[in-house]
C-alpha cells in the first residue's frame, strides 16, 4: 500500500482522553446508550437488553463507540466486573458526559476518549480498525480495503 | 482538579492508606468529569453489601478486601476506617429474615450479616432500602450529597432540593471515607434548571397514573430536566416516589420541577430560570394508553407471582395492601411478596397489617427486591406488579412475562390468580 493509499483510508480525530492509555481494536458502533445493571451480562461483555441494537453483541476487545450511559447507578459496578472478568472493551469513545460513564471508565480502566472535534458516528463504523490514544488525546480511524 | 490542602494531605495518606485511595479515586473520577474542584458533604447512599455471588470469592478474603476493591477500586487491600461522614447503606440482594423463602444459601445469608457487621461498626447505617428517605435520612434543601439509587437521587433532587448526581458504588466509598464529591452537575446551580416542559392534558391523581406519566416522561426527555405543568393534584411522597422511579427507569431523569408542588419552581418561570420555554410535549389519553401498553410484557393471564413495593413501600401504602386484603384469601398458585423498608415493617407490625397479609397469604420482605437480587419464588412464569420500575426491569432481568397494573388490580389477580387488568 502506498503511502498516499493508506492517508485516504485513515482519519485522525482529536479529543479529551478521560482515561490514560492506547489500544487498537475493531469499532462497535452504537448511537444507543447502554445500560450497566439490567442491560450487560459482566461475565460476557454482552449487551442483554432486550431493545438494544447490540442486543446479543460482544464488546469484549473492541473499541466500543457509543453515547454513554443509562440507566441504574450500578453502571460503574458492573464496568468494574468486566474489568476483573477480562470482558471489557479494549477502549471506549463516547459522546454524552455523565457521573455513570465517568466512573465507569475510570474503573474500567479502559483508554477512553469524549469530546471529539467531528461526530465520531459519522466517522467509525462497526468493523473499522481504531486506535485510541488516550494519552495523545487522538483517535485514528483506518477504513477497510 | 484544584485540591484544598486538607483534600492534598489526604491524597498524601496523611489519613490513612484508605483515605488515600479515596481521594486517588475521587481525582480520577473528578478529572473525567472536568469538575473543577470536590465538595464536601456529610451525607453519602451507598452499596456496600457483599452478598451477591459473584462478589463472594473476594469476602471469603474479608470485608477490607471487598471494600478496597468495590468500594475504592484500589489495587491493593488496606484496612478500612471509620466513615468520615453519616453514611447509609443502601437496598442489598438478601433479606436477612426471609432469605429462605428467597431461597438464599444459608451460608450466604450469614456471610451477609457478618458483612452488615463489619460495615456497621464503621459507621455505615444499615437502612437497607432504596428509599432512605423514608426512614431518616431526610436531606436539607441545598444540602450536598453523594448518594447512589436512581430512584433517591431523583426524589432528594427533585422533591426535597437537596443535589446530587447518581453516583456509583466507588464514588459512595470514596466519599464516606472523605467527605467529598466531585462539584459538577446538580451540585451546581447553574444546571438546575429545567431544559423540557411536559403539558398533562389529563387528569393525574392515582398511584398507578402517576408511574405511567413518570414512564412517559423519562421516554420523552431521556436524561434532560423536565418540568411537568398542568398537574390537577397534590401528589403524596409515595406518589412522587413511584413518578420518579418510572421516570429515572424509562429515561435516567435526575432532576424534575413541579411547579407550586416541588421546592426549586415556585413558578413555571422559576424553574426555567426565566430563559424561553420549550415547546410542550403533550400528555393526553392517547399517551396514557400508549405508555400503559408499553409496560406490558405479559400475554399469559394466569399469573404465579405479585410483587408489591418498588420503590419500597410507605407505611400508608402497606396500610392500604392490608386494607385491600383483609378477610380475603390468596390463590393457591400464586406468591405475594410486599416490600417495604425494615423500619416500616416495623411499624406495619405493630399496626396489625402485617398479620393482615400474612393470614391473606401474602409475605412482608425488607432489605432487598426480586430485580436487585435476581431472586424470585420458585417456578413463576408470570409476574404482575404496581411498579412501573420493577415492570420496566423485572421481566427484562428474570426473562418472565410482566403485567403492570394498579394496587386493586395486582390483589384482584392475587386472589383469582388470572390478570384481568387494564387501562382502567
Amino acid at each position: 500500500m502506498t503511502d498516499t493509499a493508506e492517508k485516504a483510508n485513515t482519519i485522525v480525530l482529536r479529543g479529551r482522553g478521560i482515561v490514560p492509555g492506547k489500544a487498537t481494536a475493531e469499532a462497535l458502533t452504537t448511537r444507543q446508550t447502554i445500560s450497566g445493571w439490567g442491560g450487560i451480562n459482566e461475565r460476557e461483555g454482552t449487551v442483554i437488553e432486550l431493545r438494544h441494537e447490540l442486543r446479543g453483541q460482544s464488546f469484549a476487545g473492541k473499541v466500543l463507540v457509543f453515547p454513554g450511559a443509562k440507566g441504574s447507578s450500578g453502571w460503574s459496578a458492573y464496568w468494574h466486573m468486566l474489568r476483573l472478568n477480562g470482558t471489557a472493551p479494549a477502549a471506549m469513545i463516547f459522546t454524552r458526559m455523565s457521573t455513570k460513564i465517568a466512573l465507569g471508565a475510570v474503573v474500567s480502566r479502559v483508554p477512553t476518549i469524549t469530546e471529539l472535534d467531528r461526530d465520531p458516528f459519522e466517522v467509525i463504523e462497526t468493523g473499522d480498525l481504531v486506535e485510541v490514544d488516550a494519552d495523545a488525546g487522538t483517535v485514528t480511524v483506518t477504513k477497510p480495503g | 482538579m484544584r485540591l484544598t490542602d486538607a483534600e492534598r494531605a489526604m491524597l498524601d495518606g496523611e489519613r490513612g492508606d484508605a483515605c488515600s485511595r479515596a481521594m486517588d479515586l475521587l481525582v480520577r473520577y473528578g478529572e473525567a468529569l472536568g469538575a473543577e474542584c470536590l465538595i464536601e458533604t456529610r451525607n453519602v447512599a451507598g452499596a456496600f453489601n457483599a452478598s451477591t455471588p459473584s462478589v463472594r470469592h473476594m469476602a471469603e478474603d474479608g470485608f477490607d478486601r471487598v471494600f478496597s476493591e468495590l468500594n475504592l477500586d484500589s489495587d491493593d487491600v488496606v484496612e478500612i476506617p471509620h466513615m468520615a461522614v453519616p453514611t447509609c447503606q443502601l437496598i442489598t440482594g438478601i433479606d436477612t429474615e426471609n432469605y429462605a423463602l428467597q431461597g438464599v444459601d444459608p451460608a450466604l445469608a450469614e456471610m451477609q450479616v457478618a458483612g452488615e457487621r463489619f460495615f456497621g461498626r464503621r459507621g455505615i447505617n444499615m437502612m437497607c432500602t432504596c428509599t432512605p428517605y423514608q426512614v431518616g435520612n431526610v436531606p436539607v434543601r441545598g444540602e450536598h450529597l453523594a448518594w447512589m439509587e436512581s430512584s433517591a437521587v431523583i426524589y432528594a433532587n427533585s422533591v426535597l432540593g437537596a443535589r446530587t448526581n447518581v453516583e456509583g458504588k466507588e464514588s459512595a466509598g470514596a466519599a464516606g471515607l472523605t467527605g467529598r464529591i466531585p462539584y459538577w452537575g446538580l451540585h451546581l446551580d447553574e444546571n438546575r434548571f429545567a431544559d423540557r416542559l411536559i403539558e398533562v392534558e389529563i387528569d393525574v391523581d392515582d398511584m398507578a397514573d402517576w408511574g405511567l406519566l413518570g414512564y412517559f416522561v423519562g421516554h420523552a426527555v431521556e436524561d434532560a430536566k423536565p418540568a411537568i405543568s398542568g398537574l390537577g393534584h397534590t401528589p403524596t411522597l409515595w406518589k412522587l416516589k413511584h413518578f420518579g422511579a418510572a421516570a429515572a427507569s424509562s429515561g435516567g431523569v435526575e432532576l424534575f420541577h413541579m411547579p407550586g408542588i416541588t421546592p426549586e419552581a415556585e413558578t413555571l418561570d422559576h424553574a426555567f430560570g426565566g430563559s424561553a420555554r420549550p415547546q410542550p410535549i403533550r400528555y393526553g389519553a392517547k399517551e396514557r394508553i400508549a405508555t400503559w401498553e408499553s409496560l406490558q410484557s405479559a400475554q399469559d393471564r394466569k399469573v404465579d407471582f405479585i410483587m408489591l413495593g418498588c420503590p419500597h413501600n410507605s407505611i400508608e401504602q402497606m396500610a392500604e395492601v392490608a386494607q385491600r386484603l383483609d378477610g380475603k384469601r390468596i390463590h393457591p398458585d400464586v406468591a405475594l411478596w410486599v416490600h417495604t423498608p425494615r423500619a416500616i415493617a416495623e411499624v406495619a407490625r405493630r399496626s396489625g397489617y402485617t398479620e393482615i397479609i400474612e393470614a391473606a397469604g401474602g409475605v412482608v420482605m425488607s432489605d432487598t427486591c426480586p430485580a436487585i437480587s435476581r431472586r424470585l419464588p420458585e417456578g413463576v412464569r408470570v409476574i404482575a406488579t404496581d411498579s412501573a420500575k420493577q415492570a420496566h426491569y423485572l421481566p427484562a432481568i428474570s426473562s418472565r412475562q410482566g403485567w403492570f397494573g394498579s394496587l386493586a388490580q395486582c390483589v384482584d389477580a392475587a386472589v383469582t390468580g388470572t390478570w384481568t387488568g387494564g387501562p382502567t
